[in-house]
């Protein structure tokens, strides 16, 4: 299989102006992904599924992940004077990563045997941005998986055929997979 | 003539317009949904005209459980998603975990973990044969004998790790204990009788009339479909497509053994019988050959560090042909001891998006039966 840098220039010569960035990953299994934009999400996932040479035909694998605001302290080194002389000293910086929710689908190529490739969508934040485009209509398998992502992320899928919760409740108000989530209590929980 | 009420007028029952509907809430009780799954089934008559799927009955939240688990700790857990296949479940996810901490395994537990995935694919697979033999209305007989060769596996399954079902028995790099003396011959034993069992098996009721006349041309799953919806195990080989995890990925060490994957023609509920029939053959194949063949040696890694694993910071998606289809698990670790992100990708939820286009059209009864054959456990399509 082509890796996703290959991939990325692929899609690149025949989706000019796509904004698409390779997402390292740093354990031994060394599946790095792509990460796409909202605007032409659709369009790329079509042309990944129906180039002849990637024929990502088969959408295994779809999933949330939360990422909620982080801070994180990090050293910098920075030149300061220091009694007057220019040294070199180390500061603890304070940097904050806004959150976000992410949609994660592992393609697979059922004609090629290849795979897998992972592309990645993000959404603004995690309050009032959280729509994505749906890649139902490309792949019927993300059907049931976004609509769970749906239900327990709280990511809404725009051209979804029927987005509905599907393992909580219909009246059910909070998404239990989100980091930030504190289970109600028995009695309130009951349907 | 009475029009149906707002709420069914649907696309589809807005075709037959004039036609008295009826809508049935099939389920979560009913026998025949192996669990506690439930379909709303819109009726023309005795024609189905829609069909929706309702789920979540059996939903424990399992990812969120384990997000708060050491990776060790979840591997018990593991056995609930489908507790009928806990070996299958297991391999799923310590190979995810593998994948990510880069673990290898030894050569005589890779051996063990094929001979007992195989021994569960048997198990499902007449599990299965005998369910939807007594869904078609053949009560008892035929499940009754698919158990009693069930039971033979359980018994090897048992005195391997303590319990039947729940078998909490493979680790990362390795298994939990050594086979007992005596377990090979006695896995031999089994596979032999098995062999015979599902001879006996097949006179009985490939051939039988009833059986093809109430399956073939049933829930017809084309293949272009099959693909673009996921379905993967074996109602993916039954609509003909050349698909199967163990040839397509080498997983564990199945490049060695010599096997065929068989496929279906038409796609219908007597091809998906047909296909699980002849895998047990294919899997009995690989247990001989395995039986074998296996090294002495160690059964786990002794460098490895089963508590406190913390793998670094990273992700890995991991997948095996379960006898449901593909289980993978997704795993993200922040390097801290319990996974940041734990994702089980359910075959027997995938699997069920094509339910309604292959029960539309079809008798009621029938829909028993498309459900039978694709094969669903609840406690995997809830988590």
């Amino acid at each position: 299989m082509q890796t996703p840098e290959q991939i990325k220039d692929r899609i690149l010569a025949a989706l000019p102006g796509a904004h698409l960035e390779v997402i390292p990953n740093g354990s031994p299994a060394n599946q790095p992904s792509l990460l796409l934009d909202h605007g032409q999400a659709r369009e790329i996932a079509k042309f990944l599924r129906d180039d002849p040479e990637l024929r990502f035909d088969y959408a295994s694998n779809v999933t949330g992940v939360d990422w909620p605001e982080k801070v994180v302290k990090e050293k910098v080194k920075v030149r300061k004077i220091i009694d007057g002389v220019e040294q070199e000293a180390v500061e603890l910086v304070e940097r904050k990563t806004p959150g976000f929710l992410e949609a994660v689908y592992h393609l697979y190529s059922m004609a090629l045997g290849h795979g897998p490739l992972i592309i990645r969508l993000r959404t603004g934040n995690r309050t009032d941005s959280v729509a994505l485009p749906s890649l139902t209509p490309v792949w019927r398998s993300c059907e049931f998986q976004e609509r769970e992502i749906f239900d327990l992320f709280g990511i809404t899928f725009k051209g979804h055929p029927d987005l509905r919760r599907i393992l909580m409740w219909d009246n059910f108000a909070d998404h239990p997979m989100r980091k930030d989530y504190v289970p109600a209590n028995e009695q309130e929980a009951k349907p | 003539m009475i029009a149906p009420p707002p709420e069914l007028q649907t696309p589809a029952a807005g075709d037959i317009a004039g036609h008295d509907l009826l809508e049935i809430s099939m389920g979560p009780h009913h026998p025949s949904t192996h669990g506690v799954f439930r379909m709303n089934v819109v009726l023309d008559g005795e024609t189905v005209v829609k069909l929706t799927p309702v789920f979540g009955y059996l939903h424990r939240n399992h990812e969120k459980i384990a997000e708060k688990n050491s990776y060790l700790a979840s591997i018990p857990y593991t056995d609930r998603l489908d507790y009928i296949c806990s070996m299958t479940n297991n391999w799923a996810y310590v190979l995810s975990v593998e994948k990510m901490a880069g673990l290898a395994v030894p050569e005589r537990a890779e051996y063990i973990r094929v001979i007992v995935s195989e021994l569960t694919r048997l198990q499902n697979h007449a599990c299965l044969a005998g369910f939807l033999l007594q869904d078609m209305g053949a009560l008892g007989t035929p499940m009754m004998y698919a158990f009693r060769e069930r039971e033979k596996i359980l018994d090897l399954f048992e005195s391997l790790s303590g319990s039947r079902m729940m078998c909490n028995y493979m680790r990362f790099s390795g298994c939990r204990c050594d086979l007992p003396v005596g377990w090979l011959e006695q896995a031999v034993k089994v596979a032999a009788g098995f062999d015979s069992f599902l001879d006996h098996f097949e006179a009985l009721l490939s051939e039988n009339e009833i059986l093809r006349a109430r399956s073939q041309g049933v829930g017809v799953l084309p293949r272009g479909l099959a693909v673009n919806a996921g379905v993967t195990g074996p109602a993916l080989r039954a609509s003909g497509v050349n698909y199967d995890i163990r040839k397509v990925d080498k997983y564990g060490i199945y490049d060695r053994f010599k096997f065929r994957v068989p496929l279906g023609e038409r796609g219908d509920v007597f091809d998906r019988y047909m296909v699980r029939i002849l895998e047990m053959r294919e899997s009995l194949n690989i247990l001989d050959q395995a039986l074998r063949d296996i090294p002495a040696g160690a059964i786990v890694d002794p460098k490895v560090r089963l508590r406190n694993l913390r793998p670094k910071p990273g992700e890995a998606y991991g997948r095996i042909e379960s006898p449901k289809g593909e289980l993978g698990f997704y795993l993200i670790s922040d390097g801290g001891p319990s996974p940041y992100r734990y994702r089980v990708r359910p075959p027997s939820l995938v699997n069920l998006t094509v339910l309604e286009d292959m029960c539309l059209g079809h008798t009621i009864a029938d829909v028993v039966i498309i459900l039978g054959s694709i094969d669903i456990v609840l406690g995997e399509v809830d988590r």
